[in-house]
């Protein structure tokens, strides 16, 4: 595979560049760039930040997780390339040292280019842009201090990357390309499959790049759908479900990191079928459509009837994930991230409630859970114990009561099963108390 | 002058660069080798059959050796010598590395390692406290007992009585550098090696042993650690060991760093502890006897776990005055990553346990937790708990200097019985110790206005009484932690200064990097030693060849001992350069001065440069050592009884949370510190070591979870499923400060220790969530750490119960 970007605004060009070797294996031994390190190798920790710029703008990828051909026309700026040509200190780095924000340093450079491309983008939520970084010596604290002493600084001139751009793949090529090799791995953001590689040692034989697949990364919202195609990452879903169902938008404040939200697709969060993805419960609370193709057949499915059992979805050989579709609606989803930290962590449980009442009773209710049962699964008993009932706290601990006849939960590291049920009882509970009026969100309290 | 002032880490601009280089970063001659271990599926029985042939022929493979390949036993251990670095045919613990792979590279012996095909026979592994209590699996051969008047009796007669039980679990270090080393062959046998350790010199020693070569045979240099936290004092011995091993076989440099997944399932981590209690009070909460039984769950290996559990029974009194008190440790073996130091080093557990005894007696009689707490502290020191006004410590050369020179130079004796008398009239820890500083009256006082807890009390009752849903809870803990390593002999460090002719200067010592800013400190006091400026003093590496048999920089030692060392190295020189000077103008050396990176003697000033020059001409030695150790130790582990501790720093904090009981889940919501830094040698690096060590003391008691499966393997070995805090699990308003004050002991520059100690402000949250799930009932929370949202959950059922 040949590749060609930017590397700290130098041209590169690669031939014939294994599938999976990491962005972060090649810019430390082949290219003695060492800067960038690795903390976890699995793109959990944040110490191999680099900002990648392509056609959707810049942002702070994981290079741990990122293989090369991901890069293919697009610009790369690693912690080498964040001070100036002439040595010069970018103004976060410049904060990072006037506010004590390094200790032993390893988090550091992580933290400096994720600091820098948030200041490029004037992105001022330092807590969610730096979900991702962790540190295990400062507390944190001076280095958000360090953030906002920066914030104000102008962007400095060489911090400005254009993409070339890669020669684009069109969906007919994709899918004939699948179609004729249904055995090949289908790489998007790599969030899932780079673990594959780094932590089971996966070899693939044969993969598919779909980043050069344009047409899988449009958001569609003219129709009576909002349509999502399945490369977009997960940053943009967030944008684009922020005014619409503002609490599927702030679950996904909270799904992965910021670097992992702009690698990860919507679509390979559905296409691997994994129990605890955050994305299916809401999608499938909102009714939505998945769209598949296989060769030049295309169909479309309700989204939860994607998902046959652990493991198993309904998609053929040769067949993929090409959308999926949002009916719009007026919105009452409630969407309930359960982890034992709060950000970049996976969900014990995820529940998404999309309760309508009208003139006091429940007129609709699609209720979904994640890591409630081997597939993300609706609750139907307790939605039929809802539907047609008056809207009350008694109908609510009713509905809870079916929770247990809907699920059988598996106890793991992350939570028992018991725990998992109490919890998905009490989501429905909590859609009933903020109704009320009743204060119930910790994020929202303040000493 | 330079000590005192907030001046950025030594390295802050290597670290923003990138520049910064740890092991792995370190440029490899060609052809170096990579390592991995594979390591055993199983927690405990014997390997039956090892089938290597996969690994061999993997791609890139150069060697691989088994435990009957290697030199020697190979042993790792820095206690016992029971750590042989590959197992052999018997199996302690899921995790242990069984064979060692070399390849061309870190991937392909990764993959290599994967590949053995070993069968086993299983027995039952010993897990829990539980099994290994039934199986008598200890370390020592029995628990460990030390004992104090008449606790049985005294708490039997008391006012009130109370037992309970609280579980806490151990915490992985996760240093963001994992553990690495790297070895490069020399001539005529001899050995560098790089590695990331807090301990070069166990490394010089474990390898040498390893290669049966004296220690002179072997260097080791560190120049930095991206993260220790009591991670890398003995947990990097076997990547040394392997690294030499090999690169004595094949005559080829290696490199070996774990994954972080590896790093997880092989290296040891916090001890997890149960502590039982039996107390007896009065109706104002003042303890007069208390008992606990503390259960340590070591691990497979002794490793530090005597010193460790040894500490935690030395902070079983924290701040507080035990008339009568009896503890016992039980320092139990388990199928399991052998448990080793970490920031604290037994003392946050032990801590714990008489922390949960106070807010358990507050819940009991209704008072106030903080109340109950100042009931119980000890005794102020001498003058209300502020320190002595000692002279204020020379800034710069003056007049002074003789007499600064020889007070630190000439330790004073061991101070035997002295203590042990006056323990007879005075109040004392459970150990016999008088404790002359004791900080916390004023302390507190100073923390509990600043942070407004009264007033915030009320006001968190207020919005209990309102909130079904969201509790708030407010608590307040204090620390009081000993400083000194409690195995006597280890309280030395060594120094390495020169000054070269143009007025550069050289510095070196024992201690090590791992983000503490250990060797800006000390830098510090060099410049301040030769009044220049902080630009003329090089901060080198670690290196076993410039000094010799050092200590481990852990204990929150570092400053202490080697900036002590480094002053009396630099003093030595000064007063070289002072006499040649004064003779040169037939004046006294005390008149000779140095500040400002000048040297005025008779009217004259010289740059610090030129008065180098001048010394080296004259033929004045500008080279010297400094050795320092501390006084006033007498420590005898057994009986229980001395002088472990040089002296005590102390700290108090005040946190607020609020608790969802729907889910469990919580925030904290702000947190106030003062913590006792002495005077301070660099106040922004000692408030960057409180606010850091804070966090993760909340970290080890919220979200750090270690979950083992019933066969033993660790499930949670990366930062995907172990969630250390994050950005965001901060306080929401974080106010950190330090007390001003000065250490009573003739420390560096009067300075404290800083290291460990504010880790366990931590408790501070744990007990905050305990307090907001109070609000939900009426019975005690008996929380249980981690504290989870599960444990909250189950907590605030529990106390709803009424149980």
């Amino acid at each position: 595979m040949d590749v060609t970007f930017l590397l700290n605004g130098e041209s590169v060009e690669l031939r014939n560049v294994s599938a999976t070797v990491t962005l972060l294996d090649w810019l430390r031994e082949e290219r003695g760039l060492t800067g960038t390190k690795e903390g976890c190798n699995e793109g959990d920790c944040g110490a191999c930040t680099v900002m990648v710029t392509d056609a959707h703008g810049s942002k702070g990828l994981n290079a741990c997780i990122l293989f090369l051909p991901q890069l293919d026309g697009c610009a790369v700026r690693t912690v080498e390339g964040i001070s100036g040509p002439d040595g010069t200190l970018h103004p976060v780095q410049e904060a990072m040292v006037a506010h004590h924000g390094s200790q032993c340093g390893f988090c550091t450079p992580g933290f400096v280019v994720q600091m820098a491309m948030a200041h490029r983008n004037g992105d001022r939520a330092h807590d969610d842009a730096l979900a991702g970084n962790l540190c295990r010596c400062t507390g944190y604290a001076p280095i958000v201090r360090a953030a906002e002493a920066a914030a104000d600084a102008p962007v400095p001139d060489w911090m400005v990357d254009t993409a070339t751009g890669a020669e684009p793949m069109s969906l007919d090529d994709l899918a004939d390309a699948y179609e004729a090799r249904p055995n090949a791995t289908l790489i998007a953001g790599a969030t899932d499959v780079g673990l594959w590689v780094t932590k089971n040692m996966f070899d693939p034989d044969d993969v598919i790049f779909l980043n050069r697949c344009r047409e899988l990364q449009e958001i569609d919202t003219t129709g009576d759908a909002i349509r999502f195609g399945a490369g977009v990452t997960m940053d943009r879903v967030l944008g684009a479900m922020r005014d619409v169902h503002p609490s599927y938008a702030e679950m996904i404040r909270r799904y992965g990191s910021a670097q992992v939200r702009a690698a990860a697709t919507i679509g390979g969060n559905i296409a691997n079928g994994s129990p605890i993805g955050d994305n299916p419960p809401a999608l499938i609370a909102l009714g939505a459509v998945l769209h598949l193709r296989k060769g030049t057949a295309t169909r479309d499915i309700p989204l939860e009837a994607f998902f046959l059992e652990y493991g198993k979805q309904d998609r053929e050989p040769g067949e993929f994930v090409t959308g999926v579709s949002i009916p719009k609606q007026e919105d009452h989803l409630k969407v309930y991230k359960l982890s034992k930290r709060f950000d970049q962590d996976i969900s014990a449980v995820c529940g998404a409630l999309n309760i309508r009442v009208v003139d006091g009773s429940v007129a609709v209710a699609r209720i979904a859970f994640g890591g409630m049962a081997g597939v993300p699964k609706r609750a139907e008993a307790v939605e039929t114990a809802l539907i047609g009932a008056a809207w009350t706290e008694e109908t609510v601990r009713e509905a809870m009561a079916q929770m247990r006849g809907d699920f059988s939960p598996l106890s793991d590291m992350r939570a028992s099963a018991d725990y998992r049920l109490t919890t998905a009882e009490n989501m429905l509970l909590r859609v009933w108390m903020e109704d009320a009026g009743v204060a119930s969100n910790v994020l929202e309290v303040s000493a | 002058m330079s000590v005192q002032t907030p001046l950025p880490h030594d390295a802050a601009h290597l670290h923003v660069t990138g520049a910064a280089r740890y092991v792995d970063d370190i440029p490899t001659p060609r052809g170096t080798l990579h390592l991995a271990f594979g390591i055993s599926s199983i927690a405990a029985g014997r390997v039956t059959s090892v089938d290597l042939a996969a690994v061999r022929a993997a791609p890139g493979v150069v060697g691989v050796w088994e435990a009957k390949d290697l030199p020697s036993d190979c042993d790792c251990s820095p206690s016992a010598h029971d750590e042989p670095m590959l197992s052999g045919s018997t199996i302690h613990y899921l995790g242990q590395p069984i064979f060692l792979v070399a390849a061309t590279s870190h991937q392909a012996a990764r993959r290599a390692a994967r590949l053995g095909d070993i069968t086993y026979s299983e027995r039952d592994a010993i897990l829990s406290i539980q099994d290994a209590l039934a199986a008598d699996a200890r370390f020592e051969d029995g628990p460990r007992i030390w004992e104090k008047g008449d606790p049985g009796g005294a708490i039997d007669n008391a006012d009130h009585q109370l037992s309970g039980e609280i579980e806490m679990g151990g915490q992985e270090h996760f240093y963001l550098e994992g553990q690495s080393a790297m070895a490069l062959p020399q001539e005529g046998g001899d050995m560098v090696v790089h590695a990331s350790t807090q301990h070069p010199t166990e490394i010089q020693h474990k390898v040498a042993h390893a290669l049966h070569v004296p220690m002179h045979a072997v260097r080791v240099e560190t120049r930095r650690m991206g993260g220790g936290f009591g991670g890398k004092e003995s947990q990097g011995n076997a990547l040394a060991i392997a690294c030499a091993v090999v690169a004595t076989a094949t005559g080829k440099p290696t490199k070996m760093r774990y994954d972080r997944d590896d790093d997880f399932m092989i290296t040891g981590k916090r001890h997890d502890f149960r502590i039982a209690y039996r107390v007896g009070f009065s109706a104002d909460g003042v303890i007069s006897g208390v008992e606990f039984e503390q259960y340590a769950r070591c691990g497979w290996a002794q490793d530090l776990s005597l010193p460790v559990a040894d500490r935690a029974m030395l902070h079983a009194d924290n701040a507080y005055h035990l008339p009568h008190v009896r503890i016992e440790s039980h320092r139990l073996r388990t199928n399991t990553q052998s448990a080793t130091a970490f920031r604290g080093f037994g003392g946050p557990q032990g801590m714990l346990g008489i922390e949960r005894v106070m807010d358990h007696i507050a819940h009991t009689l209704g008072k106030d937790p903080v109340a109950v707490r100042q009931a119980n502290y000890y005794e102020a020191g001498v003058e209300g708990g502020q320190p002595p006004a000692p002279a204020a410590p020379p800034r710069s050369l003056s007049g002074k200097m003789k007499e600064e020179g020889s007070a630190s130079r000439g330790p004073e004796e061991l101070v035997e019985d002295t203590d042990a008398q006056r323990a007879e009239a005075e109040q004392t820890t459970p150990y016999g110790q008088v404790v002359e500083d004791f900080e916390l009256h004023g302390l507190t006082d100073t923390l509990l206005t600043g942070a407004d807890y009264a007033a915030r009390k009320n006001a968190v009752a207020a919005w209990n009484a309102d909130n079904p849903v969201l509790k708030k809870g407010l608590a307040f803990s204090p620390v009081k932690f000993g400083i000194s390593f409690t195995l006597t002999h280890l309280n030395q460090a060594g120094a390495l200064v020169h000054v070269y002719q143009d007025g550069s200067i050289h510095m070196n010592h024992g201690g090590t990097e791992m983000g503490q800013g250990l060797f800006q400190k000390v830098a510090q006091v060099a410049a301040d030693r030769f009044g220049v400026p902080l630009e003329m003093v090089k901060i080198t590496a670690t290196d076993t060849g410039k000094v010799p048999n050092t200590s481990a920089t852990a204990a929150s030692s570092g400053s202490d001992l080697n900036g002590m060392a480094v002053k009396i190295a630099c003093d030595t020189i000064r007063e070289r350069m002072a006499d040649h000077l004064a003779e040169l103008h037939q004046c006294e050396a005390r008149d000779v001065r140095f500040a400002d990176g000048d040297v005025t003697v008779g009217g004259e000033t010289y740059s610090f440069a030129r008065a180098a020059q001048m010394a080296y001409e004259a033929r004045i030695s500008l080279s010297a050592t400094g050795f320092y150790k501390t006084p006033k130790l007498s420590w005898d582990r057994i009986k229980g009884h001395g002088r472990p501790f040089y002296y005590f720093a102390y700290g108090a904090a005040v946190s607020e949370v609020v608790v969802d009981t729907l889910t469990g889940e919580y925030r904290i919501l702000r947190t106030d510190i003062l913590h006792d830094a002495g005077s301070s040698l660099n106040p922004a690096l000692d408030i960057g070591q409180v606010e850091g060590g804070f966090v993760q003391g909340a970290g080890w008691l919220t979200t750090e979870e270690l979950v083992w499966d019933d066969s033993g393997r660790l499930q949670t070995h990366a930062p995907s499923t172990y969630k250390i805090p994050a950005c965001s699990d901060r306080p929401d308003i974080f106010n950190v400060a330090l007390w001003d004050g000065q250490n009573r002991e003739d420390t560096i520059y009067r300075s404290k220790a800083v290291g460990e100690p504010p880790f366990m402000l931590g408790m501070s949250v744990f007990l905050a969530l305990s307090d907001a799930i109070a609000a939900c009932g009426t019975a005690y929370p008996a929380l249980d750490a981690p504290a989870t949202p599960e444990r909250v959950l189950a907590s605030i059922e529990r106390v709803r119960d009424g149980v």
